[in-house]
């Protein structure tokens, strides 16, 4: 067994021990560490139900060979929402939305939406559909989750 | 897989590849993730690149337009570097989607050498001379001694993809590809088209319709000549076809699980013969 490492993980220094350096992190997350708010489908970058940031980028943890993410910060979907004492707003405008059937691909769709927010506060339809372009989702017809992604827009600039 | 090294500079990666030059070198992961996952490929010794700032750098001179290896798609989506390779940016704009282009590289688009890299016939177009380093030293080589196979390379054990270097000619350049929707699209057909005002050469490279990545330099020949250079340097309709028919003839597609080898020959021409019109319009003259 190679030597342990360790991943920074939501803000928690993670150490992964008895592991095969040919673990992607989407496997080191659920299966090490976990956290399986961050779901395995595709395993081949086509779904983006495994996205989360490394370093505040988006990132299918699918392609990401686990040890090489040492030293950088990784944030899933369990990262996002406010702890214990709810869910993001995100979070909350899929709720509210009804964006959410199945649920497999929420949790990817959830870290994309984060991550256009914060780099675009008022996105067209045009940009949305662009930003979740590798997001699929086979129950909703999108629908719903492009009206999500307004209500959250709309929220988060209504913040102080 | 016994060794996983993460280089943080370009001689931690040399120096790596030095103490086991049969190691595979992983940049964005996109390709050799998946092999990796499906249990395809495990190799024994992984040299980690996506850190390594001196790989990570591009520059902009008046002439030319220099990428390092690993450059993402995202950023060569992002002014400046978009304003001065526009193809590229393009060729980029097209890769899978968000995630993908985050972490996909120029240096990992050229080391798979699949046909289907998008980036390629645009460095092909670009006269662009990619640049490794390896036990040996540097070598330049152009794009076509470079890819010499259906995914394979000239690259020697041990050495690496550094950089690519090309030319910023004066003129419109565009990227087209044909794929069954906008994002997550592997080329079924992909072209790129570079006018060059100052050398009145237009020069026509082709993706996903070959072994290789061919140049149309016979069609490219022929059409440099019909286009009214001196004045607005328009190009007729008629000249506009015969040309898209002129560069298909320069593809060698064959039928696969994406496409057919008679749909690429088609597509080929379609997209030469609007590369062309756009490229060359008044509004694209006066770009130029």
């Amino acid at each position: 067994m190679p030597d342990p490492y360790s991943l920074r993980v939501n803000g928690v220094d993670c150490e992964v021990a008895d592991s095969d350096l040919a673990e992607s992190l989407l496997f080191v997350l659920r299966e090490r560490l976990g956290l399986t708010g961050t779901k395995n489908a595709c395993t081949e970058g086509e779904c983006s139900s495994c996205a989360v940031l490394i370093d505040g980028v988006l990132t299918c943890s699918c392609l990401v060979l686990a040890a090489t993410a040492a030293g950088q910060e990784v944030t899933t979907v369990e990262g996002l929402s406010n702890g214990r004492d709810g869910l993001s707003v995100v979070q909350e405008a899929f709720v509210d939305e009804g964006a959410v059937q199945c649920g497999f691909c929420t949790p990817g769709l959830i870290v994309a939406v984060h991550d256009l927010l914060e780099a675009n506060a008022d996105p067209s339809d045009g940009d949305v559909r662009e930003a979740l372009s590798g997001n699929l989702c086979r129950c909703t017809g999108y629908g719903r989750i492009l009206a999500a992604v307004n209500t959250a827009a709309e929220a988060k600039r209504s913040q102080p | 897989m016994s060794d996983v090294v993460v280089a943080r500079s370009l001689d931690e990666a040399q120096g790596a590849l030095a103490d086991h030059p049969g190691a595979t070198v992983l940049a964005g992961g996109t390709d050799l993730m998946v092999e990796i996952n499906r249990g395809l490929r495990r190799p024994s010794h992984v040299v980690g690149v996506a850190q390594v700032p001196e790989l990570r750098q591009w520059s902009i001179a008046d002439d030319r337009v220099i990428v390092g290896g690993g450059v993402t798609y995202t950023e060569m989506m992002t002014t400046p570097l978009a304003d001065a390779a526009p193809a590229l940016a393009q060729a980029a704009r097209t890769v899978g989607s968000p995630p993908i282009r985050n972490a996909g590289t120029l240096g990992g688009n050229l080391g798979t050498a699949s046909p289907a890299g998008d980036t390629l016939p645009v460095l092909a177009a670009l006269n662009a001379k990619i640049v490794v380093v390896g036990p040996d030293g540097e070598r330049r080589m152009a794009l076509d001694d470079f890819v010499v196979g259906v995914k394979r390379t000239s690259l020697r054990p041990g050495e690496l993809i550094v950089r690519a270097e090309m030319d910023r000619p004066a003129g419109r350049q565009e990227f087209l590809k044909i794929g069954p929707r906008n994002a997550m699209v592997i080329s079924m057909a992909g072209l790129a088209l570079v006018a060059d005002h100052d050398a009145r050469a237009v020069r026509c490279a082709l993706g996903a319709v070959a072994a290789g990545i061919p140049r149309a330099r016979v069609a490219e020949a022929w059409v440099a000549e019909r286009i009214d250079w001196d004045n607005g340097a328009g190009v007729d309709d008629e000249v506009a076809a015969e040309f898209g028919q002129r560069v298909a003839a320069a593809s060698s597609p064959i039928d696969d699980h994406r496409s057919t080898a008679a749909y690429r020959r088609h597509a080929v021409a379609v997209l030469a013969t609007r590369a062309l019109k756009r490229a060359f319009t008044e509004e694209g003259a006066a770009d130029a």
